[in-house]
């Protein structure tokens, strides 16, 4: 095989419409995770990510089961999670991750006990955790595309308070911004980008799309607009170089795109250590608390 | 009408229904400097977390600019303990800075030429100008310090809420804090600063000496009496 032989870059796409609307599928999923995966590493909501993106099983198989559409399956049980965490949390005076961990792998049990009825029961369970990215039709592509409109539209209206609350929760309070909606805005979001992107790299990978390119945007970023660019487009070069791996190895698409944007992280965090060890120490001032001979008390 | 910027009756400050100090009495005009003295736990963030309308009163009455604490955030401005969170995140010194402004501009409003000559201003007040493009996780802790400072100027507010604004600072930085402290009672701010720094109190309208309970309240010079200070850290300051 000749590496730099249009057939392999190219020609796949070209030849193959399933491809073309995985690629197209994918870049949207990559620019949804990138805009809401910028909040989730900014504000630290990795794991209440992660516990959504798995809360929303049990609704997706019930959705299979009752054979109506697995988006209407998983918003419910995204609801229904974040409804349980806000009652644990409010209720019997847990932290939020003793909620988040506890409703996360009851709604996962669940979810596995409720796709056990199927009696197709591995098939409809891998194609929920791993997603079917070669199996996107039109009408997936057009609710990927109401998605990413919808959390473009949350992120532009929710940007100030979404960074004042990712620097101070009490910053945003005394900036005038009720913490409560914004941050129930920020779930929502995160909800709208896991439940439209389960079909594409399934519930265990969205995650993996959500974070990774976004902390590779934070690397190098200086602004949060930056990041959030940087994550689309290591996003969308996961999704390309992940689908012709996949093509050309006959792997797991949505595995093998998720597996190349951690991989993204990785090469960006060992570059910036070897940038960071080679560059001089900066001559800023450098003042620490109490160095003077005052009254301290 | 009345000319309090801060009044408190028996104000009751805490968590939930714990109360942390009780009987607080303010009665803060224009320009005046009230600071908070006491050791960790005394109550001093606590005070000004309910100042700043973060934590409702345990009980008592609390009036901020004729209106419950927290209900204009255009004219009150807080600076907290630690303001670390920024220092992780890819930020600029002026866009932290700027976020000093959202309380007037909003959900929408665009950021207008004055907006950006108050960010500047305030950068330049604070000393971190030169620093304006750098991340501020690239700067030291004294740095973003300046830089968390010039986002509570930049709020233009009638009254300003420090907690421990001196903290990370070297002396030069000291002197600036009392100098922007000075500033801004001249022009009519009403600045109420917790500190562990005696010497913060020389300038002030009143001094609260904190231990969980109001010590003493007054003039510095009646409010740091040795008896006072033996009573709440066990010492008194050098003569």
């Amino acid at each position: 095989m000749d590496w730099f032989d249009n057939s392999v870059f190219i020609e796949p796409f070209l030849n193959n419409e399933f491809l073309r609307y995985a690629l197209a599928a994918g870049i949207l999923v990559a620019i949804t995770c990138a805009v809401a995966g910028t909040f989730v590493v900014l504000r630290g909501l990795a794991f209440v990510g992660d516990a959504l993106s798995h809360g929303v099983l049990p609704g997706i198989a019930t959705a299979l089961l009752l054979g109506v559409s697995g988006i209407v399956g998983a918003a419910v049980g995204a609801v229904v999670m974040m409804g349980g965490v806000s009652l644990v949390t409010r209720r019997f005076r847990l932290s939020g991750d003793t909620a988040i961990g506890l409703l996360f792998v009851g709604m996962l049990a669940l979810g596995v006990i409720i796709t056990s009825r199927s009696d197709a029961f591995v098939g409809d369970l891998t194609r929920i955790l791993f997603g079917e990215l070669l199996g996107v039709s039109q009408s997936d592509l057009l609710s990927q595309l109401c998605a990413l409109a919808l959390v473009g539209l949350i992120a532009f209206v929710g940007r100030r308070p979404f960074l004042l609350l990712s620097v101070d929760e009490g910053l945003a309070r005394t900036s005038g911004f009720s913490i409560r909606l914004f941050h129930n805005a920020m779930l929502t979001m995160i909800v709208i980008t896991v439940v439209a992107s389960f079909q594409t790299v399934g519930t265990l990978l969205v995650l993996g799309m959500l974070i990774a390119p976004a902390a590779t945007g934070a690397l190098f970023a200086r602004r949060i607009s930056r990041m959030m660019t940087i994550a689309a487009l290591v996003g969308t070069l996961s999704t390309y170089i992940g689908l012709l791996l996949s093509y050309h190895f006959d792997v797991a698409a949505g595995a093998t795109i998720v597996f190349t944007a951690v991989m993204f992280f990785a090469l960006a965090a060992v570059f910036t250590e070897i940038r960071k060890a080679l560059s001089k120490p900066s001559d800023g001032e450098h003042e620490h608390p109490h160095a003077h001979g005052r009254v301290h008390v | 009408m009345n000319t309090a910027t801060i009044s408190a009756d028996h104000l009751c400050v805490g968590y939930g229904k714990h109360p942390v100090v009780l009987g607080v009495m303010l009665d803060l005009k224009p320009g005046d400097l009230l600071v908070l003295i006491g050791t960790n736990g005394s109550g001093k963030s606590t005070l000004l977390k309910t100042l700043a309308g973060l934590i409702d009163p345990v009980h008592g009455e609390l009036q901020v600019l004729d209106e419950p604490a927290g209900h204009l955030p255009t004219r009150v401005a807080y600076l907290p303990q630690h303001p670390v969170s920024s220092h992780t995140l890819p930020l600029q010194v002026r866009d932290v800075v700027t976020m000093g402004r959202f309380a007037h501009l909003g959900l929408f409003k665009r950021a207008s030429a004055l907006d950006r000559g108050i960010v500047s201003s305030a950068m330049q007040r604070t000393g971190i100008d030169a620093q304006a493009n750098k991340p501020i996780r690239d700067l030291s802790g004294g740095q973003q310090q300046r830089t968390h400072l010039a986002q509570v100027l930049a709020r233009k507010a009638e009254i300003l809420l420090l907690d421990e604004p001196t903290a990370g600072l070297d002396i030069n930085g000291r002197k600036l804090v009392a100098e922007l402290v000075a500033a801004e009672r001249a022009r009519g701010v009403t600045v109420v600063m917790a500190t562990h720094e005696l010497a913060d109190a020389e300038h002030a309208t009143a001094v609260m000496l904190l231990a969980q309970r109001v010590v003493s309240m007054g003039p510095p010079q009646e409010a740091l009496r040795d008896e006072y200070l033996r009573e709440c850290f066990g010492f008194t300051q050098p003569h």
